[in-house]
């Protein structure tokens, strides 16, 4: 089956590009140029550089052995906590600025939820010398306090977004405003595979560099790339992207995409959205996304401020779709404790995001021959305060 | 019948006013007497926005147009009951506006029927893509004589301009500046060439220039070089302090005398 991205923007019914006329051409002119800028040798040469001198890349492959001895598997953690500012949002972001200066724009924006893909954008600005403003939720500026003051420090003007449950949704209204009000001089830095076609398409091409290493890392640490799981978190989906992207179509590799059930699938708070979504049109593409019979946006819920999001990137609504990727869901409490869980089997205090991914673990039945690979999508510094107001540890 | 849209602009080809208004604000029953206040006061068409809860294209003023709205309990069916409802008593076009999302999830095709027989003549949904239009949208729109208005706006290439003008039915929606909705003091410059250019182009449909009427000066600013103009985040903000028929009028004549 082939998962690319059709010539349309498409992915099966999935993606295209809805946005208003004031959008489309800063849109065009990002879908006729970003493969081609993407392929020159000196953009390739410059962004493989960053990503291994600037980043930290390749990212560590961490066989956990206590986990494993847990969970009855050999499990392994692609380590993207690692990379610099704490979470693999800096693969895309890399990526991005390096478009905007051969785009020729002069200042970028970006939403963020966690704050991760905030500091990411903010920090490649500062490394660029470019003019930068994020959008973020009330709510999430003050449960993720140190990434606002991150931001901050790197030179970045962070704008509250203060419509609906202040939180990603909203900041991404924002951010999208602002770009229609400056569309000629402004490149605006979406931080997941979602948005109008090009933005899932580039970001999951960016994010694929954690793929393509799992690839060579196994292959060196099991002798065959190929595990038998690969398990992400998904809030708009781009590190769960980035880790299946070059397993599409290994069939016999089963992919996993956690989502966050917030109090519960059905509690009426959560952010589940491959259970509770149906067809719908937000932020540009058509995807899976919460909403009313009605066809309004329902808010969404989780203690995580990543995954907090009504919907979910196109390409996973039709991986969803066609069954390529099996969606599960964890609730607060069991991210809670799975975090706390990786935190003393392992010295790793993951991402709330993440940790929603670990939660899945006790999900399914491993022999101890099962290769598991979990996308370690970010650290657990910015989640302190969070952690310490869950208080069971 | 001939579209009712189709009509104005054969009669009237200038200084044409159309007025926004969000359905269901300031409350849910306010639609059919802001619209009977409208054409009262002389308006030549309205354009109605069905609520939705993510305008990215709006300003503050409509975006709390929509919330209000929503928080009142208006929905989709409930606008086209009011549609048919008013209807009978008014003769000026009506258009509804509005995000795709509430649209698709009613289906289109039972939107597209229900809007028509309501008595709907033309449909404006700024997130719609002209390829979707064409394949799943233009056959039935044709069939029931509903019109459909595209956007364009001060970057829209002139080749673009002349694909949507191929395409439109009915009036061209020309957004004043790269913005979000909202009012302004007045047009710049560069406003009035993009407004020049639009006319010099000689397309086929009349275009109507929106988002930043606020006022006598935008307002004729706008008719020198288009058909007319549509007015609303003011007239919101005008709902906003008073919604009474008197001061309706009044905001109309306010806004149409130099
Ligand atoms: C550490 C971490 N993981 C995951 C996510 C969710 O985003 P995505 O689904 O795009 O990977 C975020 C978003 O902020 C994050 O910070």
């Amino acid at each position: 089956m082939n998962f690319q991205v059709n010539k349309q923007g498409y992915y099966g019914r999935f993606g295209g590009a809805y946005i208003p006329e004031m959008l489309y051409p800063n849109i065009e002119d990002l879908r006729e140029r970003y493969l081609a800028i993407m392929n020159e040798p000196e953009f390739q040469k410059e962004f493989q550089e960053l990503l291994q001198h600037y980043v930290g890349r390749p990212t560590p492959l961490y066989r956990a052995k206590r986990l494993s001895e847990k969970y009855n598997a050999t499990i392994f953690l692609k380590r993207e906590d690692l990379c610099h500012t704490g979470a693999h949002k800096i693969n895309n972001t890399i990526g991005q600025i390096l478009l905007a200066k051969r785009l020729g724009k002069q200042k970028i924006i970006a939403e963020t939820g966690a704050g991760q893909h905030g500091v990411a954008t903010a920090t490649v600005c500062a490394l660029m010398g470019m003019e930068c403003i994020v959008y973020m939720g009330q709510l999430d500026m003050d449960r993720q306090r140190p990434n606002v003051e991150r931001m901050r420090i790197l030179g970045t003007t962070v704008v509250p977004a203060m419509s609906g449950n202040k939180t990603l949704k909203d900041a991404t209204n924002e951010a999208m405003r602002h770009w229609i009000n400056h569309p000629t001089d402004t490149h605006y830095i979406i931080g997941s595979v979602v948005g109008p076609h090009p933005y899932p398409d580039m970001v999951a091409r960016f994010q694929s560099v954690i793929s393509m290493e799992i690839r060579n890392q196994l292959q060196t640490e099991v002798g065959n790339p190929y595990p038998d799981y690969i398990i992400a978190c998904v809030g708009g989906g781009s590190n769960a992207a980035g880790a299946f992207y070059h397993y599409l179509q290994e069939e016999h590799v089963a992919l996993v995409g956690v989502e966050a059930a917030g109090k519960g699938v059905d509690s009426g708070e959560s952010a589940a959205t491959t259970a509770l979504g149906k067809p719908g049109v937000l932020h540009g593409s058509k995807t899976l996304l919460m909403q009313t019979p009605d066809g309004q946006v329902i808010e969404p819920y989780s203690i995580s401020a990543g995954l907090d999001y009504p919907g979910i990137g196109p390409l996973h609504a039709h991986l969803f779709d066609v069954g390529r990727v099996q969606f599960v869901s964890a609730t607060d409490d069991e991210a809670m404790e799975a975090g706390i869980e990786l935190s003393r089997l392992e010295g790793i205090i993951p991402a709330i995001e993440t940790a929603h991914a670990i939660a899945a673990l006790s999900k399914f039945e491993f022999t101890p021959d099962d290769i598991v690979v979990i996308n370690l999508s970010g650290r657990g510094d910015k989640d302190l305060e969070t952690y310490i107001r869950w208080g069971k540890y | 019948m001939e579209n009712r849209i189709t009509h104005l602009f054969k009669v009237k080809q200038q200084q044409v006013l159309s007025v926004f208004f969000t359905a269901g604000f300031p409350e849910k029953t306010d639609t059919a007497s802001i619209a009977q206040a409208l054409e009262a006061a002389g308006v030549d068409l309205i354009e109605i926005g069905i609520p939705f809860s993510d305008p990215i294209a709006d300003g503050p003023t409509i975006q709390e147009s929509n919330k209000i709205a929503l928080d009142g309990g208006m929905t989709v069916a409930l606008l086209l009951q009011q549609v048919a409802d008013i209807r009978p008593t008014i003769t000026m076009p009506i258009v509804l506006m509005g995000y795709l999302n509430p649209v698709m999830q009613y289906g289109v095709e039972k939107f597209l029927r229900e809007a028509a027989r309501a008595g709907v003549d033309g449909l404006i949904l700024p997130d719609l893509p002209l390829a979707e239009y064409l394949q799943e949208y233009k056959a039935l729109t044709e069939e029931l004589n509903l019109s459909v208005s595209f956007l364009i706006a001060p970057t829209t290439s002139e080749e673009r301009i002349r694909e949507i003008d191929a395409v439109s039915t009915g009036f061209i929606y020309a957004v004043s500046s790269s913005s979000t909705t909202g009012a302004k003091a007045e047009f710049s410059p560069d406003q009035q060439a993009y407004f020049k250019r639009l006319h010099a182009m000689k397309l086929n449909h009349p275009c109507l220039i929106g988002f930043g009427i606020s006022n006598a000066k935008t307002w004729q600013q706008a008719n020198a070089f288009a058909a007319g103009a549509i007015v609303g985040s003011s007239f919101i903000a005008q709902l906003k302090k008073d919604k009474s028929p008197a001061a309706i009028k009044q905001f109309v004549q306010t806004l149409t005398t130099p």
